[in-house]
């Protein structure tokens, strides 16, 4: 190869490094490994994590222990879906365009809103999208949000209007609810978008309908939250008012992956299709007159409109987007009316059973679909190690995002937590809160 | 009854159906846990009117059919496991099925992002060891593996140079771009809310010094830069342009896509770069998924680090002996703040890092070396014969991991287009390279083979292209039609622009 490149060596393909730039050494990383090597080093540090599989997981904050079914892991991991780029060549692209096409129409049919693109990176910053969107859309640089927001999404939707320029009102909570009083009181003909999360984070469903009134009478837009696996039994955000839906799409069939990669699905009204962020998948046909899928509106996108661009996001979350559909499909039509209605059953009996526990109070009264929230009169954090030891993952402390609920605890319920798992949490957490309060109160006496 | 169109492939009368098509009333494939709980009336539970009234129209079908359907579609998808996919600028490389059988183990698949740091001692461990790697990879001391993606990583850069010079009460508003950049660049320049100024490329391919000289004031905060660049070429300036953006105060940013040209052998911090990211889909093994999962980590100088994103990933020394502790830091004052949930694309890092240990230090040197070498084999086969006359090299110079032609004498004296050459490509069972970019060159054609690819499949391309340019020498018309016998033909893309169809419309 080399003759015929007319090359001596292979240094001398590098040849055109300037020596100042050249390492000059080898890269100070350990040999390469057999696979078998590799894969026990790696399953060695997967063995020091404490997983879903090993303890019972009622954490939730943003990302759940759902089941998802074999198929989807059977068709992400397909050679054809796995190992493509980007469909730029859609003749050659069909399955991953169509499928793109397919995502869209249930994620628009789950919104209730008629646009919807092929995903975007995650929730969060799905949120701080929606702003950039916002500020294109009315000309305006002020934002409301509701502190029933998730905190990854306020903290980088505060990071992202850092850059593009926007400033942040935050209305806080009520009853476990964005306060309508105060968020009526934040909206004037200055502010670009309401963003607003239902169920919010403490797991309350919010009346995005009363609350969108407002913001709607001074032009600015909405935009909502939302946890599709609640969207069987709640009323979707298109039907409330909203202008945009978006969240995090890692309950529709993704692992946890410790946090990523998942997708962000994100949909909007027709009025804003031309601003809308990422890809999107059209219909069409081909020359012959068969029926065939392309990326649509690219006139939008970085690789054409560059600096005029409605985002710099280059790709969607294709294959986690993929799985999403696929679940979609695997539960049905009925299957996630269901699954939303067994939730808030299961839900509901949970939160009698803490509630009814010596040092734990409900933290709101509000209704709730999957993740309710309570507060301890102990220690949350010697709480959670208590219950750890006992292989309860018992859910996700408050205190560091929400400082006025120092022992707040966050508890989610998924279907995969059974009665007996709900009432072995009950007995779990009784015990660790009475021993906690008993414990910090012990101590505090030896400090005095 | 109509005569069967006997020029049609199997897959082209095969006409695309969706899963909404495919649903029936009734038909299921989830079965849910049985109800353990009381049955309450959901009026109880959840007020009627935040309820849903109408359910989601989303299809019924059983498993089988689901299974099926998917099957079928994905078979519509040409992908790297099928053939050469010599996508410029994208380093389509081999996916290792290790690394998708190491992502899926229960201790990183079913970790909750929000577990205790004390319970992911192993998660976080793993983080620390690959922001070790890619220090030394990139030559920058402090890493953050929070962006999503190479362009979430380059508005990362953005935002942190915004916040070194906030921090130095210094005022920028304009950042440089070379004409030859990813379109990513000027678009994560304005959605970080400055302003771009593109600098021209000189006649050897490289960034125009005068030019350059000529736009760097202290109004300029940064310039971005890809090096080797978009043309395959290696800035041999690029510590000259360094000294120009740093004696005017501003930062320099590496676009990481070419990255995989040079590991081992140069080293961006050593270029002079403050600010790296590194596409981990890209060099890094992580299959690309049809346009994602990515993920794009970013290395950083000295001076830099104190903006990075929260939470940091940090290893604690205990000190007697003690094992070191891993934790999560969220108390950095100096932060730009968090870029999205939790910590990141994990399940990519896993991957990444398995790759990184499967190849070692020298693995990689060798895997750049050969990238290199395959692609200058390629560029030597492509600059004989018929591609040689009508596909020249768009700069006449040894290139590097990847190389840009011009099919401007094929427009010309053949009247056929690079859009018509690439899609003939399709019929020859190759993926076609980048096209139309970078948008310097006329017609342009970018071509990015990679290590993995053998000489035996490089001459398969380098065939393919000539037996297709003798096609058009023949006959240019029958390549304005290609493909023929891909699942659908050319389609029509001005309507689906014109009047959009994004989703299925459903009657009940």
């Amino acid at each position: 190869m080399l003759a015929e490149i007319g090359a001596g060596s292979i240094d001398e393909l590098f040849a055109e490094l300037p020596e100042e730039v050249r390492l000059g050494r080898d890269l100070e990383l350990p040999p390469g490994m057999t696979e078998a090597d590799v894969h026990d080093r790696l399953a060695g540090l997967a063995e020091r994590n404490a997983h879903a599989e090993d303890e019972v997981c009622f954490i939730g904050a943003g990302m759940y222990d759902h089941y998802a079914p074999a198929i989807v892991d059977a068709i992400t991991q397909r050679s054809e879906f796995l190992t493509p780029y980007t469909p730029y060549q859609p003749e050659i692209s069909q399955g991953h365009l169509q499928a793109m096409f397919e995502f869209q129409t249930a994620v628009s049919e789950l919104t209730a809103l008629p646009v919807s693109n092929a995903s975007l990176y995650e929730g969060p910053s799905s949120v701080a999208s929606a702003g950039y969107l916002a500020i294109g859309a009315t000309g305006r640089r002020r934002f409301v949000a509701s502190r029933g927001l998730h905190p990854h999404s306020r903290e980088t939707l505060a990071t992202y209007s850092r850059g593009y320029g926007a400033e942040i009102v935050e209305v806080g909570l009520r009853d476990g609810v964005t306060d309508a009083g105060e968020l009526e009181h934040a909206i004037d003909d200055g502010t670009a978008a309401v963003f607003l999360q239902t169920p919010n984070f403490l797991g309350a469903i919010e009346d995005v309908a009363a609350l969108a009134a407002k913001a709607k009478q001074a032009g600015a837009l909405v935009v909502v939250s939302a946890d599709p696996m609640t969207l069987g039994v709640l009323r979707p955000p298109g039907e409330c008012g909203a202008d945009i839906a978006l969240g995090e799409g890692q309950p529709l069939g993704g692992r946890l992956d410790y946090g990523g990669p998942s997708f962000g699905f994100f949909c909007a009204t027709e009025e804003h299709i031309r601003r809308m962020p990422g890809r999107i998948a059209g219909e069409t046909v081909d020359v012959d007159g068969r029926r065939g899928f392309v990326l649509a509106l690219q006139t939008r996108e970085q690789h054409i409109r560059r600096e005029k661009a409605t985002h710099n996001i280059c790709t969607s979350q294709a294959l986690n987007a993929l799985g999403g559909i696929v679940y979609l499909a695997w539960l049905g039509r009925r299957g996630l009316v269901e699954l939303g209605e067994l939730m808030a059953r299961r839900t509901a009996y949970a939160r009698e059973r803490l509630g009814a526990l010596g040092g734990v109070r409900l933290l709101h009264a509000a209704p709730v679909v999957r993740e309710f929230a309570i507060e301890l009169d102990a220690p949350v954090d010697a709480v959670l190690d208590r219950c750890a030891a006992d292989g309860v993952a018992a859910g996700y402390p408050l205190g560091r995002e929400y400082p006025e609920h120092e022992n707040g605890l966050l508890i989610a319920i998924t279907e995969r937590r059974s009665r007996d798992e709900i009432d072995r949490l009950a007995d779990t957490l009784g015990r660790a809160v009475s021993e906690s309060a008993l414990s910090s109160k012990q101590s505090a006496e030896v400090g005095a | 009854m109509t005569q069967p169109n006997v020029s049609e492939t199997p897959m082209q009368r095969d006409r695309a159906v969706t899963i909404f098509d495919r649903s029936k009333p009734g038909r299921r494939a989830a079965t849910l846990p049985p109800l353990d709980v009381p049955e309450r009336p959901l009026d109880e539970l959840i007020p009627s009117h935040l309820r849903r009234e109408r359910p989601a129209r989303l299809p019924e079908v059983s498993e089988p059919e689901i299974v099926r359907h998917y099957n079928r579609i994905s078979r519509r998808n040409f992908d790297l496991d099928t053939g050469l996919y010599p996508l410029g600028s994208c380093t389509m490389k081999h996916n290792p099925r290790l690394n998708e059988r190491v992502a899926a183990l229960p201790g990183h698949a079913r970790l909750h992002p929000a577990q205790d740091p004390k319970r992911a001692q192993g998660a976080l461990e793993l983080m620390w060891l690959l922001q070790e790697s890619l220090a030394e990879i990139c030559g920058l001391p402090h890493v953050s593996l929070q962006p999503s993606a190479g362009s979430h990583g380059e508005l990362a850069g953005l935002l942190l140079t915004r916040a070194y010079h906030d921090e130095r009460g210094e005022q920028r508003t304009k950042v440089l771009t070379p004409d030859t950049a990813h379109g990513t660049n000027p678009a994560s320049v304005t959605m970080a809310g400055y302003e771009v100024v593109t600098v021209a490329t000189d006649d050897r391919g490289g960034v125009d010094l005068d030019d350059l000289r000529a736009k760097v004031t202290n109004e300029i905060a940064c310039l971005m830069l890809t090096n080797p660049n978009t043309l395959g070429l290696f800035d041999e300036n690029i510590r000259e342009i360094a000294a120009v953006v740093h004696g005017a105060g501003g930062t320099l940013y590496y676009d990481g896509a070419n990255l995989n040209a040079i590991m081992g052998h140069s080293r961006p911090g050593d270029m002079g770069f403050d600010i790296v990211h590194v596409n981990l889909h890209k060099s890094f093994s992580q299959p690309h998924g049809g346009g994602g999962p990515g993920s794009g980590p970013i290395a950083v100088s000295d001076r830099i680090e104190p903006h990075l994103p929260v939470p940091r990933v940090v290893r604690r020394d205990e000190g007697n002996g003690a094992a070191p502790r891993y934790d999560l830091d969220h108390d950095r004052p100096k932060s730009i703040g968090r870029l999205r949930g939790f910590q990141g694309n994990f399940g990519v890092f896993v991957r990444s890092y398995a790759y990184i240990l499967s190849l070692g230090g020298d693995g990689l040197t060798e895997a750049s070396e050969t990238a290199v070498l395959n692609a200058n084999y390629l560029l030597a086969r492509l600059r004989q014969g018929r591609a040689g006359r009508y596909l020249p090299v768009a700069f006449d110079r040894r290139c590097m991991h990847e190389f840009v032609l011009s099919g401007r004498p094929a427009k010309r004296e053949l009247n056929v287009a690079t859009l018509d050459l690439a899609k003939r490509l399709l019929d020859f069972g190759f993926h076609p390279p980048t096209i139309y970019f970078p948008l310097l060159v006329d017609e342009a054609m970018m071509v990015e083979p990679t290590e993995t690819e053998t000489k035996e499949s490089l001459d398969g391309f380098a065939a393919a292209v000539e037996e297709i340019l003798a096609e058009a020498e023949g006959d240019p018309e029958s390549l304005k039609r290609a493909p023929y016998t891909t699942p659908v033909r050319r389609l029509d893309e001005a309507a689906a622009a014109r009047r959009p169809i994004v989703r299925q419309p459903l009657t009940d």
